[in-house]
């Protein structure tokens, strides 16, 4: 599994080279708007960095991340809404008229402070996940009963967030393009254009971050708890807080994206609950490539820019592209674009369209057992 | 004397009232090799099963160093010192023999020892010894999905071994495997008891008389009869119940 393998790692080089090209440039070619949407994918990139630990590496199909990325967003949110409200009746958010409501919900009052809605961010999702993930292993649920699980517990905070006027705004959510940070507009060109780079940096870090985690023998009973869970256990290590932890992380990543999300989207309300968008990021990391981690980045900054090129263009036609691309890759690329790749799809896609003529044969079966060596 | 390694006492466990085990008693004591052997439906596996804590007994007791395992999650039995290779092999496919045998030895088996730490020099060592007594060395960095049936079997009781257990509990370590890897399977077991305890369960009788060893056999979910293996093929009862068909190899 080492970075530096031969094949793999002229792949990982490569593509790597172009997301940091793609990055560096794109500031400078790309009009703000569309820069805006590469900045919003690439912070969904780091939720499915997430989903591919928790799926592509300990294979644990969560169909409720939503949860996470939402509460990261809904905590950015407070805390900008009432960094701006001083103008408002009460020195409250503006929403609270609306409902009669004149004191300050308590849960808001912490995320007046800057320090502690940088930390709740991605702490607070990631306690919530803990816990959750906790209760459901430690009764050793797992396969599709936890996906099942964990897209009710999707739908249940759906329900309440999406319930809740006089606490959040309900259905309507927070919004924060409107809203003040640092004495400027958040919507404005300029926080955006940071707001850009912050999502390029967070993505890279937490890429590393996934990486450090995989690398090694952590990273190998993630992979033991996917094939074999029993054995794990008769070796003497405790899936239940494995399993946890890795939830946990993940649910903190979603987190960060969320928040990261909400302020380049302007807005984070319930719609972030919604099934049909976390199973998106799972068809992300499917397309991508399970258990790559850089694959999880390709698909969603990929897809979602698909999504919005193809929407554009022919605003009703994006869902069946996109149903059809999971079914696609499920059927005759089940190791995702990346995974396909680095098994050598290209070169025999080149022979078979007639450009490459030299198929590899037995010699470079020897290279791929080398690949996988250690040094 | 001191006092046994392993003691089941009076174990009986029922399957909504199919009684699976009844009434066993069964006492190891250390360095012991056993072969536990027994018609198909007689509780082998049920009977390590409890052991390992993976199914609790109904009535009965399990006493381990002198202490009860009853109520024990499996990873904490396996800390213990409880090893248990699995009938078919189990082993960690997508991860190579090095990789899967560093899992093994890996101690203290807690996550924040496996992401900060790196594998000390001396478990390094060891996973070469493990692997040298079983003669993958030349496989370290192969896909542990890509070896030989037999080879994954032999994978697996050095992964046991490298949890370093004082009891290891081997279940139809043969199952599958060419006759030449059977003898080789069976000293192997044999060089592992002395310093390990093992428990063998198996129904190749070649391979039984070639560990050489006492035996167990196990009836309806009882021990029948107890001795060495020239004993047990003498045995009416025995004979009658199981090992018919292996008089006229004599």
């Amino acid at each position: 599994m080492s970075i530096f393998s031969t094949k793999k790692s002229w792949i990982n080089l490569t593509i790597w080279v172009l997301i940091i090209a793609l990055i560096i440039a794109a500031p400078a070619l790309l009009p703000v708007f569309r820069l805006n949407l590469l900045g919003r994918y690439l912070s969904l990139a780091i939720v499915a960095l997430g989903v591919d630990l928790i799926w592509g590496f300990t294979g644990m199909l969560s169909l409720g991340q939503g949860i996470f990325f939402a509460l990261g967003g809904y905590c950015a949110a407070m805390f900008l809404q009432l960094n701006s409200s001083g103008q408002f009746p009460n020195g409250i958010p503006e929403f609270f008229g609306l409902y009669g409501v004149e004191k300050l919900p308590f849960f808001w009052e912490p995320f007046k402070s800057s320090i502690f809605t940088l930390i709740s961010i991605w702490l607070l999702p990631a306690i919530i996940a803990g816990l959750l993930g906790y209760l459901v292993f430690r009764n050793r649920i797992k396969g599709v009963y936890f996906s099942i699980l964990t897209q009710a517990a999707l739908l249940v905070f759906f329900n309440f967030f999406n319930g809740q006027q006089k606490l959040i705004n309900g259905t309507n959510g927070l919004k924060t393009d409107v809203t003040q940070l640092f004495g400027q507009m958040v919507g404005s060109e300029i926080m955006q254009r940071w707001f850009f780079w912050i999502s390029a940096i967070l993505v890279i870090f937490a890429w590393f971050f996934a990486r450090w985690i995989v690398r090694d023998r952590f990273g190998n009973i993630l992979i033991g708890i996917r094939d074999d869970e029993a054995r794990v256990r008769f070796t003497g290590y405790n899936p239940v807080i494995f399993k946890t932890i890795i939830f946990s992380i993940a649910g903190g990543l979603a987190g960060i994206s969320g928040a990261l999300y909400t302020v380049q989207s302007g807005i984070v309300s319930p719609q972030f609950m919604t099934v049909p968008f976390s199973i998106e990021m799972v068809v992300w990391v499917a397309v991508g490539g399970r258990g790559t981690l850089l694959g999880a980045i390709l698909g969603a900054v990929l897809i979602n820019y698909a999504k919005s090129l193809v929407s554009e263009a022919l605003p009703a036609s994006w869902m069946f592209i996109q149903g059809g691309l999971f079914i696609l890759v499920v059927t005759a690329l089940p190791e995702g674009v990346l995974g396909w790749i680095r098994k050598g799809g290209l070169k025999k896609l080149l022979f078979l369209i007639g450009i490459n003529r030299k198929l590899e044969t037995y010699p470079s079966l020897e290279v791929n057992e080398e690949g996988e060596v250690k040094p | 004397m001191s006092s046994p390694l392993l003691e089941l006492k009076q174990i009986s466990v029922s399957f909504e009232g199919f009684l699976a085990l009844r009434d066993l008693d069964l006492v190891l004591n250390k360095g012991d090799l056993r072969a536990v052997i027994g018609p198909n439906g007689a509780g082998k596996t049920t009977f390590l099963d409890v052991i390992t804590g993976k199914v609790l007994p109904t009535k009965g007791d399990v006493i381990f160093k002198e202490k009860s395992l009853l109520g024990q999650k499996e990873f904490r039995i396996a800390r213990k010192g409880i090893g248990r290779k699995f009938q078919s092999p189990r082993i960690f496919e997508n991860l190579s023999v090095q990789e899967n045998l560093a899992l093994s030895v890996s101690r203290p088996k807690t996550p924040l020892s496996l992401l900060m730490n790196s594998l000390k020099v001396k478990h390094l060592d060891q996973i070469q010894h493990l692997m040298s007594i079983v003669n993958l060395q030349s496989k370290a960095n192969i896909r542990a999905g890509a070896l030989s049936h037999g080879q994954k079997q032999w994978l697996e009781i050095a992964m046991l071994v490298g949890q370093d257990p004082d009891l290891l509990l081997v279940d139809e370590p043969v199952a599958g495997l060419t006759d030449e890897e059977t003898d080789l399977t069976a000293d192997l077991l044999k060089s592992l008891a002395g310093d390990h305890t093992v428990l063998v369960i198996d129904h190749d009788m070649e391979f039984i008389r070639r560990l050489d060893c006492p035996v167990s056999v196990l009836h309806q979910g009882h021990v029948l009869k107890e001795g060495s293996m020239s004993e047990i093929q003498k045995d009416p009862l025995v004979i009658e119940v199981y090992l018919g068909q292996s008089e006229e190899e004599e």
